[in-house]
């Protein structure tokens, strides 16, 4: 892949319909991420399918950054058989934004968007098909999101008496240990006399603000 | 028996209505735990609609509480047919952001190529006798089992186990081939051809075989390109497309493989494509022993790969490097990557979202098998119910990697 990376964004990014590109990076000199505008996502698709050759979509994934003000990802990864090229498309939303649906564009996007909305409750438009896809039926939230705890909130079980499948809430026969490994000298918690250390502690899983 | 009609018995009308099916999830042609909801006419498949999920075990959420060297065995877990392939995904992501793909030694490199074909034979073993199963071949499953044994033994002298052997780590791998274990996989590569002219005697000319595949679940290659197909299904279609060709990693530049197309697109040409795949893989093994030479297999940087054991006893810093290494693990530079591996059963694509700190912050993880179960409508609209069991079977579904 000796082809000049940033030529090719700026090349797509002039094919796209105007003002649907908010920014076009090279990341690490090997991948070319595209930064477009939710509202002319599918527009932008076509685009990208027809005109840049761009015929699959490998994967679509969410990302939660619970500190910005938009704070889901959603993140496309496509694939140009043609010019052997990828390209990623970001764009971002919140909890109740929908994001255009793409399974018009390509019919693969349905199950992708569905588990979009399963793991993130990222909702998407004009998707007639939002079914929860991988978590359990009757499930309630969304698990990937950073404020989901890791070990959820019910617990299921066979109950003998009852002769049938009961869910009751998670019980810990120890506490959730999530260790600080940005402090060189504390682990999960703070000893006594420590606190003064500890005043500016952040808790464990913090929601880590990355430049976008 | 006579023809004469009694006058008593009324003209009785059946009517034939379309009705649910519960396919599965504890159908032994379901491959795993596939609950396919089959809404028949008669026994037409009207539409059919895969209720996946029954076994997410949430490993993409498990890995964001992991460091990275800990999120490792989990890939193993998901595609338990072809662990390696799962692994390499993940290593070759860590090490893209890490940025240190370059200096993963050769030696290494090789291994990871070595292996990786290793598994490509251990999954297609599996999906071609088990598919031939469900089309009523029992013997082909026998003798494949017999043949994966000999495959998982070459798993075990590396990685110390049949299956989940965490061998390849960001950097290299685990530890070198033992002694003599070269010698062993090049005897078996030589055998191995006899082995799979015996298997294409039972199916590729089976009359049955070809009864229940030729025609059956066929897709076209605009179609296989819009339903996100790939690896062999993709090129059963006719698309010329492997990601060992077109976007080399490791070594596989300096290897002269073929890439096997088929034209239909059906049931049939996704068994052909993965039995001239396993000659192909054959090749690419021969080739690794004979261009292999001995010198490090993983990086000499302590802050990723462990020090070595013995210089343990002896140095402070490579005591200290091994504890920081399997408590707090390193840190990863801000950043994303899409990185891909052509896995035995298609592209398997891992996001990896890094935020600085010693844990993936997003591990999103692109399984072939996914995008393949999706098509499951669309390839057996129109056939018999029996028909679906040949198409699931050809799809090559393993549930670690769909569910996640």
């Amino acid at each position: 892949m000796a082809e000049n990376l940033e030529e090719i964004g700026a090349a797509i990014a002039a094919a796209l319909p105007a003002g649907a590109v908010e920014a076009t990076t090279v990341q690490r000199g090997a991948e070319l991420v595209l930064r477009v505008q939710r509202d002319s996502l599918v527009q932008t698709m076509l685009a990208l399918r027809d005109d840049c050759g761009f015929e699959q979509l490998m994967d679509i994934a969410g990302v939660d950054w619970p500190g910005r003000p938009l704070r889901f990802e959603v993140v496309y990864n496509l694939l140009s058989l043609r010019h052997n090229r990828r390209v990623t498309v970001i764009t971002a939303t919140d909890e109740s934004l929908p994001v255009p649906s793409t399974c018009g564009v390509w019919p693969v996007a349905t199950w992708y968007e569905r588990e979009a909305w399963d793991m993130y409750g990222i909702v998407f438009s004009g998707q007639s098909d939002l079914r929860r896809l991988l978590t359990d039926y009757g499930f309630e939230g969304h698990p990937l999101r950073k404020d989901f705890p890791l070990t959820g909130h019910v617990e299921v079980r066979y109950d003998e008496e009852r002769k049938a499948v009961v869910y009751e809430p998670v019980k810990l026969t120890q506490d959730f240990r999530s260790f600080d490994f940005e402090s060189p000298w504390e682990a999960m918690t703070t000893l006594p006399g420590d606190e003064k250390v500890h005043l500016n502690r952040i808790e464990a899983p913090k929601p880590t603000e990355a430049k976008p | 028996m006579s023809l004469s009609t009694h006058q008593e018995e009324p003209t009785r009308t059946i009517e034939v209505d379309s009705h649910t099916l519960n396919f599965g999830p504890q159908h032994p042609a379901a491959h795993g735990v596939l609950r396919l909801i089959l809404e028949m006419k008669g026994e037409m498949v009207e539409r059919a609609d895969p209720h996946i999920g029954l076994l997410h075990r949430g490993t993409e959420k498990l890995i964001e509480y992991k460091t990275y060297l800990q999120a490792l065995p989990y890939m193993d877990r998901l595609d338990y047919v072809s662990p390696m392939a799962m692994e390499h995904g993940f290593a070759l992501a860590t090490e893209r952001l890490l940025g240190i793909e370059a200096d993963v030694p050769v030696r290494a490199k090789y291994i990871r190529v070595l292996f990786s074909e290793l598994t490509r034979l251990l999954n297609h073993l599996l999906n071609i006798t088990t598919y031939a199963l469900d089309c009523g071949a029992i013997t082909p499953a026998l003798w494949g089992f017999e043949q994966r044994e000999h495959l998982l033994e070459f798993y075990e002298a590396v990685g110390g186990s049949h299956y989940h052997v965490n061998y390849f780590r960001p950097g290299g791998v685990a530890k070198d081939l033992p002694a003599g274990l070269e010698d062993k996989i090049g005897a078996w590569a030589r055998g191995f051809p006899k082995f799979i002219d015996d298997l294409e005697g039972l199916l590729t000319n089976n009359r049955i075989f070809k009864q229940r595949t030729v025609d059956i679940g066929i897709m076209s290659a605009e179609q296989a390109m819009e339903w996100g197909f790939s690896g062999p299904c993709l090129r059963a279609s006719g698309v010329a497309w492997d990601l060992r060709k077109s976007q080399p990693y490791e070594v596989y530049d300096r290897m002269e493989f073929d890439i096997p197309v088929g034209r239909q697109g059906d049931c049939y040409d996704r068994y052909l494509v993965r039995m001239m795949e396993m000659r192909q893989s054959l090749r690419i093994i021969d080739q690794c022993l004979a261009q292999m030479r001995p010198g490090p297999i993983k990086l000499q940087d302590n802050k990723i790969t462990p020090p070595k054991r013995g210089e343990m006893k002896r140095s402070m810093e490579a005591l200290i490097h091994h504890f920081k290494l399997y408590t707090e693990g390193y840190h990863v530079p801000e950043g994303a990557t899409y990185s891909v591996v052509e896995a035995p059963k298609g592209e398997f694509g891992v996001y990896m979202v890094a935020d600085g700190s010693n844990r993936p912050y997003r591990c999103k993880i692109r399984a072939p098998g996914f995008a393949h179960l999706q098509a499951m409508e669309v390839l057996s609209k129109g056939h018999m119910l029996a028909d679906a069991v040949a198409i699931i079977g050809s799809l090559d579904i393993v549930f670690g990697e769909i569910d996640r």
